[in-house]
């Protein structure tokens, strides 16, 4: 308990730094690479939390695929690269108060409804082969909905983007 | 391990991507917040899975993957087609609906 404990708090505080860094960071690049830090720790923190599958899926399509599209999108747009002063508009100290309080929201409700509970010690274990039973029986209609809803972004990628 | 410490990174990660949407003029870096804000949410359907033992949130999670990809490649596309006809990608300009 006490090495999953210090494991926990060793990716939260990676995570919670480079999140931070992605929305402040005056370089596109450096904000692309710092949400590399911040899925790769959540991947982590997914098999932590017994998901082995959603973390391979995250590695593979977060890191690998939404990243290369991310990359693409700032060099198609000849974002200037280096330091930029104007990444950030005038009106952050708005955004700031937003999501402070927000947060104190948010954690003033977790810890009013959660404060001690703890995670089962022995959890079910669900397994790649069972989350793949879950979505071809149970899950199977959304996950034809998904099926259709990721042609349709397809579809629609190519229209918006074609040069006609 | 309690559950809060899960729900409560997620909560700090969702309001850091709030911030960004907010605060930030590159319409990429928008696109980025919103990323943080997704997996925010992940996070919390696989703490709330393991919490009751149930597949569910695996599944869920696995859907908001999912989505999220959908989301970026249309998302892109209408960045890269707001360059086109604009030259740059500045929130702050796109006011054409402004009153």
């Amino acid at each position: 308990m006490v090495a999953q404990n210090i494991a926990f708090a060793f990716i939260a505080s990676i995570v919670a730094l480079s999140a931070v860094r992605t929305v402040t960071t005056r370089n596109i690049v450096h904000a692309a690479l710092y949400l590399v830090a911040v899925l790769a720790g959540l991947g982590a923190l997914y098999v932590m939390l017994t998901a082995e599958f959603v973390a391979t899926t995250q590695f593979l399509v977060y890191i690998g695929a939404v990243m290369v599209l991310f990359l693409f999108g700032i060099m198609l747009t000849r974002a200037p690269l280096g330091h930029l002063d104007d990444l950030t508009g005038k009106q952050w100290p708005v955004a700031l108060g937003v999501a402070t309080a927000l947060a104190a929201v948010l954690v003033y409700a977790l810890v009013d409804a959660f404060h001690a509970a703890e995670l089962p010690r022995n959890p079910v274990i669900y397994r790649t082969a069972d989350v793949g039973d879950s979505v071809f029986s149970t899950y199977l209609i959304p996950f034809e909905a998904v099926s259709v809803l990721l042609l349709a972004a397809l579809i629609g990628a190519v229209v918006l983007a074609r040069k006609d | 391990m309690l559950v809060n410490q899960f729900l409560i990174l997620g909560a700090v990660l969702f309001c850091t991507g709030v911030y960004g949407v907010l605060a930030r003029r590159n319409a990429v870096m928008v696109l980025m917040s919103i990323e943080l804000m997704l997996n925010a949410v992940n996070i919390n359907l696989l703490t709330f899975g393991l919490m009751v033992g149930s597949i569910s949130g695996q599944v869920f999670a696995l859907f908001i993957i999912a989505i999220a990809a959908a989301e970026v490649g249309v998302g892109l596309a209408l960045v890269l087609l707001i360059y086109r006809n604009r030259s740059n990608i500045d929130v702050e300009e796109l006011d054409l609906m402004h009153g």
